[in-house]
């Protein structure tokens, strides 16, 4: 890597003793790259085994790549904790202006330790970090206003992230998310609640500066080239045109939406919550992360009447992406776009997970219609599916704690389903509750072994898509190979780090030409092994915070409901998860003990 | 007066990416964005909208005016030219901007003046930012 780039500072903020430092890292950045490949080692560093999420040794770890602030779409920030939610591995990423500001401020990485004993939020500008009191904004009604105040209160307009968590953050729900630039958010596992946990309303940074590259010529080249490929690239202008919900139509026409709680996996009010439809009836506005020309983040217009006063209106834009029409529409069967709107509002003011909101509640409708909890439980809810009316209730009981159920509800479907039974509907894998693609058995097994169980993990439903064309069904074995594969390269571009959207333009090729232009002389080979060594170091953290993968629970709804590729069986996904990790052939000490460890009993 | 200067075509039209900012910076060569001539915030908020922050030429520049030791001289099609040798770094040309299009070097500790040659705008994929002779702009208005 280039001398003295400043990608090798690492900033440590002790929210205990209120002190920060900056160490030089070099040895990780030039053997990990950035990103996922150096959070994991941070993470090892400085979480200790059994650390209690929600204790002052659970540290949050922010980190970028030498491509971040020198690269297009290169916009992304990886964020890494222990997760509350699954009690293992917590890895979110997320866009907006977060990864450029953290480079241009001059880090890699930044680790926050500690618990503040009141709400605080860090401004850092540049070389300084600024405690500052946020007893106001601590219980603030509405995630949007806290933005607002920190937004007027500190400089850097323009050049700056401000990273924010809402009241379900600060009432530890395990999937709150942490929302940055309004719209984007590390919304994943629970890193929102670990902020709360700390009394760490929110996080801004800011800074501006240059950095060097190897040589000015073949820089702009290689721009220029990633550059024209991104802007002239006919799926990156479908994530510009309708963005990530131009896969509604499709998924739902193949039968891979999950429905109502995935009795179905086709939804017969798809058409009315489709791309097509929202960017006709809805779309207000595009915006971009920063350094991204695609610009794929969606706005819809929410005009609402209020009811006291006629002709009196409020206009809303709200952000909207395939995920949360999946999980807040067709899960919950909501057909109606404008309630699905109010919907997602709801979960951004409080600073929910999307996925996880809409899974649990999709969850709680068909156990009240089983008759497994009754309206004691829900507080005299009736929930129905398409009733946004209860849904927004119910959230706002879930952020409250309302009561025993809904402190329960509030720590996901798996704790859920364990207290009240209905675990074989519960949608979760591993703790996490699950993305919406049931494309076949690639996308199933992806969730039960990605180190996320996130479809973001290894992308098993192109396997499936794949598969389907192909009229050929891989082998359990066959499928773990391609899916290692697929996770493998994708810790090089979350170490870079570079939005997955931009995978099939940031090839190997391009990849080893930009490392080059930021100093590393790298191969095929070389980031191949990389990348496999940061999928085995996050494994390996996994298993030491007693994670099994043979041991995880496999709904039975998702074997019961047909996939694209028929139904799914237990046997192929055990299989598969043993296959999985045959082949990642952790020869870990930690694994070697759990092994053990379960043997013995 | 005749020249090449940089106009706003639409601001609506403006995504946020920042894509020009970075391409202003890139001019030199290097990555980041420590000496880019043009900003892009969000008008309070992204549901807003953006801002787009840059020399507008002006053929009177209040800059200039305020420049003690004379080191901004106007620019053929408008705005200036910066004698680097000549400039203290007193500030007084970021004050004077109404619309602060005039940026800081930390590393130098001097402006960061626009010198007008549009290499932002083959980056601009949205069309927000437009290079054409001066004379045609103005007559446009």
């Amino acid at each position: 890597m280039i001398d003295k780039d400043p990608l090798t500072r690492v900033l440590f903020v002790d929210l205990s003793s209120r002190r920060f430092w900056i160490e030089e890292r070099q040895e990780l950045f030039e053997t990990y790259l950035g990103g996922t490949g150096v959070a994991i080692q941070l993470l090892k560093e400085k979480c200790a085994k059994g650390t209690y999420p929600y204790g002052p040794g659970n540290p949050i770890v922010f980190s970028v790549g030498p491509l971040n602030g020198v690269f297009p779409i290169a916009s992304k920030t990886v964020a890494m904790f222990k997760s509350p939610l699954t009690g293992n591995l917590g890895e979110s990423h997320a866009g907006g202006r977060s990864a450029v500001s953290i480079r241009m401020a001059g880090y890699g990485a930044i680790v926050i330790e500690g618990s503040s004993d009141m709400p605080v939020y860090l401004a850092i500008e540049g070389d300084r970090v600024n405690f500052r009191d946020a007893s106001v904004l601590w219980g603030m009604g509405n995630s949007y206003s806290v933005g607002r105040v920190i937004r007027e209160r500190e400089p850097g307009a323009g050049v700056r992230t401000i990273m924010r968590i809402g009241r379900a953050g600060e009432r530890l729900i395990p999937y709150a998310s942490v929302i940055t630039e309004t719209y984007r958010h590390f919304g994943r596992l629970g890193l929102g609640a670990v902020f709360g946990s700390k009394k760490l309303k929110a996080l801004l940074v800011s800074g501006k500066r240059m950095i060097r590259v190897q040589d000015p010529r073949s820089y702009r080249q290689v721009y220029n080239e990633i550059f024209t490929a991104l802007t002239t690239s006919p799926l990156m202008k479908k994530y510009h045109e309708l963005g990530t919900p131009m896969n509604v139509s499709p998924l739902n026409e193949l039968g891979a939406l999950p429905t109502r709680n995935l009795k179905q996996a086709s939804f017969e009010g798809a058409e009315s919550i489709s791309g097509e439809s929202f960017a006709e009836n809805h779309l207000g506005r595009r915006v971009a992360c920063a350094h991204c020309p695609v610009s794929c983040i969606h706005l819809g217009a929410l005009r609402e009447e209020y009811e006291v006063e006629p002709y009196f209106y409020k206009t809303k834009m709200i952000s909207y992406d395939y995920e949360l029409i999946y999980s807040l529409g067709s899960m919950l069967g909501m057909s109606s776009p404008t309630d699905l709107l109010r919907l997602v509002e709801e979960t951004e003011i409080h600073g929910l997970d999307a996925i996880s909101t809409g899974v649990a509640l999709a969850w709680a409708t068909e156990a009240q219609a089983r008759k497994i909890i009754s309206e004691e439980e829900t507080m005299g809810l009736h929930l129905k599916w398409g009733d946004s009316a209860s849904y927004i209730k119910a959230i706002r009981f879930i952020v409250n704690r309302s009561n025993e159920f809904y402190r329960a509800l509030g720590d996901g479907v798996e704790s859920t389903s364990r207290r009240y039974g209905g675990s074989e509907f519960a949608l979760d894998f591993g703790g996490n509750e699950m993305p919406g693609y049931h494309t076949g058995p690639a996308a199933l097994l992806g969730y039960t072994t990605g180190a996320r169980h996130s479809h973001l993990d290894s992308a098993g439903y192109s396997i499936d898509q794949k598969s389907l064309s192909k009229k050929d069904q891989p082998t359990p074995e066959g499928v773990a190979t391609l899916l290692i594969e697929e996770e493998s390269w994708r810790q090089i571009l979350s170490s870079l780090v570079v939005c997955f959207f931009a995978r099939g333009i940031y090839t190997p090729e391009t990849v080893i030409k930009a490392l080059s232009v930021m100093g590393w002389d790298l191969t095929e080979k070389d980031l191949n092994r990389i990348g496999l060594e940061i999928l085995k170091a996050k494994y390996e953290f996994k298993l030491r915070e007693g994670y099994d993968p043979r041991e995880i629970r496999i709904p039975r709804r998702i074997l019961e409901t047909p996939t694209p590729l028929g139904n799914v069986s237990e046997e192929y996904l055990r299989q598969g998860v043993r296959a999985y990790i045959d082949q990642l052939d952790i020869s870990n000490e930690t694994f070697e003990t759990r092994i053990k460890a379960i043997a013995a009993r | 007066m005749i020249g090449n200067k940089l106009t706003l075509v639409d601001t609506d039209l403006c995504v946020g990416c920042q894509c020009c900012m970075f391409a202003c910076a890139r001019r030199f060569g290097d990555a980041g964005l420590g000496r880019s001539a043009v900003r892009i915030r969000s008008a309070g908020g992204m549901e807003r909208g953006f801002v787009v922050i840059a020399c507008r030429a002006c053929t009177d520049p209040p800059c200039m005016k305020v420049c003690p030791t004379r080191a901004l001289s106007l620019r053929t099609g408008g705005g200036v030219i910066l004698e680097q040798a000549k400039c203290i770094g007193c500030r007084s040309c970021v004050d004077a901007c109404t619309i602060a299009a005039v940026f800081w070097d930390e590393s130098t500790n001097k402006p960061i003046i626009c010198v007008h040659c549009g290499y932002c705008t083959g980056f601009c994929h949205y069309g927000v930012i437009k290079l054409g002779p001066s004379e045609v702009w103005e007559r446009d208005r």
